[in-house]
């Protein structure tokens, strides 16, 4: 008799501690989780935020666009591309074109010596300059929050939790190639 | 990086513990040498009351009064964008909660500090002379520098420290006054001696909280800096970790470091230790392995910092730290996790060096631009600085003679800044 409520105790201390270590691995899941999210729309503000200035840097060179008009369309074309792109892997490859055609955009613009001293373009320069280094670090910041968490989801124990309530391994924001993880060169000489 | 700022903190509550320590107990043998057997206890109470008031008040307002002591004026994103800007990205890499609030110190001799209770609340102040000087990758790596005491919660190890350290020069000072100008009460008592066991027993005491007097705020001071120095060496290797750049915090080290300009002038002792690079840093203070310097020798620090080859983690700064000092490295073992972070190409175009007048202009521009001068460029192509106080609606430009609006227009480019 005393066995057997031993052994019921025994089991039931045993349940409950699994239970309580299945509540914390999951609490901590979760906040890893939403440290992804939120490290992600850092990124998606500062893509949203060069989106945005492309418009203002065609409008301050407009007079040079009949000489490039090559140069001006890479930079629209790229700029809705990425856009429209929907999943983490899209937008890496896309936006990865538009940092390519803006720094090829801006090499052009480089030639032009009367733009160089014209004060709209330099603020404009200055702040596409810095949009690309937030994106960047924001990238940065967003991988290294990626990496914690796919490591937690795929080791044991919390891989077991994490199969138990769909936690799903995320992508890391890659860029396409070499030559297009370099940012833009912006001399500022 | 969270086992970094961990080990920190413990750091730091450890180092307060020790200093409180020193402090209540030299309350209590002042206590005992002013009062008398049954003094201790109202010196200790002493003691604490001046500690806790100090500390109160430099947890509610006193990253506001260390801006204001540094003249440090708040300034807003047109002054400035490029400073703005970097701050924003170190923000981001960093992954801080808010952005700490700006402000740049009317000043030729370039540095930096940053203050603040916690990340969400902090302030970080440069001066015009670091602006006029450094190349964008260098002042990226300043801020990001800065941005490492952030995270780490250095900011406030340094204001309750300092405020500690405080507490003991201004108790033992009080003290030390009132015994050589005769004032302190028991002073006669014990000074005409040899009246049997009382009064010397009270004559050793005296001695002994004389000594403590002069000591302690000696042994605080060692505390205090021996922790901040490693505190620097943490920063910098934050800074290389965030930037991956560690080419560019060096490069400014080297330009801070080689500077002529005259020390900060509103830099103190008490101060000295927030500041990036030691504002003391002229002549007899150059004390290379000094036990009283608050900072690292700034060579050293630049010779780590270019020793990074492989990569900017922390285990590489601890690498290179080991391999340029042959010492333990500062960083805590825990944070020293493997991780390959790459380093990256400079942003900036290499640029000859800079003329010094030109720079002397930038600085002088800054200043006014902090100062609320406006700007004007005239068709003629001279610019003009015109001071917040001057009333008028026009200008006659000095060298062609047209006459200038002087209705102030929105900036170009930064609208919404």
């Amino acid at each position: 008799m005393t066995g057997t409520l031993i052994a019921l105790i025994v089991i039931l201390a045993v349940v409950g501690l699994i239970v309580v270590a299945v509540i914390g691995i999951y609490n901590a899941l979760v906040r890893l989780r939403n440290q992804v999210d939120n490290a992600w729309s850092q990124i998606d503000v500062q893509l949203k935020r060069r989106h945005d200035l492309i418009p203002n840097l065609v409008e301050t060179t407009k007079g040079y666009q009949k000489h490039e008009r090559e140069t001006f369309e890479a930079i629209t074309k790229a700029r809705s591309a990425a856009m429209g792109a929907k999943t983490v892997a899209e937008a890496g490859q896309a936006e990865g074109q538009l940092t390519a055609a803006l720094s090829r955009f801006m090499m052009v613009m480089e030639n032009y010596p009367d733009l160089k001293a014209n004060q709209n373009f330099l603020a404009l320069q200055e702040e596409l300059a810095s949009t690309e280094n937030k994106i960047a670090f924001a990238r940065q910041n967003y991988n290294d929050q990626v990496l914690f968490y796919n490591n937690r989801i795929q080791m044991f124990p919390s891989n077991v939790v994490a199969g138990m309530f769909a936690f799903t391994k995320r992508d890391f924001f890659e860029v396409g190639t070499a030559a297009e993880r370099e940012a833009p060169k912006v001399s500022f000489a | 990086m969270w086992e970094l700022i961990r080990a920190n903190k413990r750091d730091s509550v450890l180092l307060i513990t020790l200093m409180a320590a020193v402090l209540l107990i030299l309350g209590f043998i002042i206590g005992l040498a002013v009062i008398g057997p049954e003094g201790g206890v109202a010196g200790l109470g002493i003691a604490a009351v001046v500690w806790l008031i100090l500390t109160l008040v430099s947890f509610s307002s006193g990253d506001q009064i260390l801006l204001a002591a540094s003249r440090a004026q708040p300034v807003t994103h047109e002054v400035h964008p490029q400073l703005f800007n970097i701050v924003e990205e170190m923000k981001i890499a960093a992954g801080l909660p808010a952005m700490p609030k700006i402000y740049i110190i009317n000043d030729p001799a370039p540095n930096a500090f940053a203050t603040g209770r916690s990340p969400q609340s902090a302030s970080l102040a440069v001066t015009a002379g670091l602006l006029g000087r450094l190349n964008r990758d260098e002042l990226q790596g300043v801020v990001a520098h800065e941005m490492s005491h952030i995270l780490h919660r250095d900011i406030l190890y340094v204001m309750l420290a300092g405020v500690m350290l405080g507490g003991i020069v201004l108790l033992s000072q009080v003290f030390l006054r009132g015994v050589f100008y005769g004032s302190v009460g028991s002073h006669r008592r014990y000074s005409s001696g040899k009246q049997g066991g009382g009064g010397q027993a009270q004559a050793v005491i005296a001695i002994l909280a004389v000594l403590a007097a002069i000591l302690a705020p000696l042994m605080a001071q060692l505390l205090y800096f021996a922790l901040s120095r490693r505190r620097e060496y943490l920063a910098d290797a934050g800074a290389a970790r965030l930037t991956r750049y560690p080419e560019g915090l060096a490069s400014a080290l080297e330009k801070i470091a080689n500077d002529p300009t005259p020390q900060l002038a509103t830099a103190n002792d008490a101060t000295a230790p927030m500041y990036i690079v030691n504002p003391f840093k002229k002549r007899g203070k150059m004390d290379l392995s000094g036990w009283t310097s608050t900072h690292p020798p700034i060579a050293e620090r630049i010779r780590i910092l270019r020793s990074m080859a492989q990569g900017a983690s922390y285990k590489d700064y601890a690498q290179a730290f080991t391999a340029v000092t042959h010492a333990r490295n500062p960083i805590p073992a825990a944070a020293l996790t493997p991780e390959t972070v790459a380093l990256r190409p400079p942003q900036t175009g290499t640029t000859g060096p800079e003329k010094v007048q030109r720079q002397a202009r930038q600085i002088g521009d800054i200043m006014r631009k902090v100062n609320g001068f406006l700007f004007l460029t005239c068709a003629c192509g001279l610019k003009i600085k015109v001071p917040p106080d001057f009333r008028a609606d026009t200008l006659q430009c000095p060298r062609c003679g047209r006459s200038l609006p002087l209705a102030p227009e929105p900036g170009p480019g930064s609208g919404n800044g």
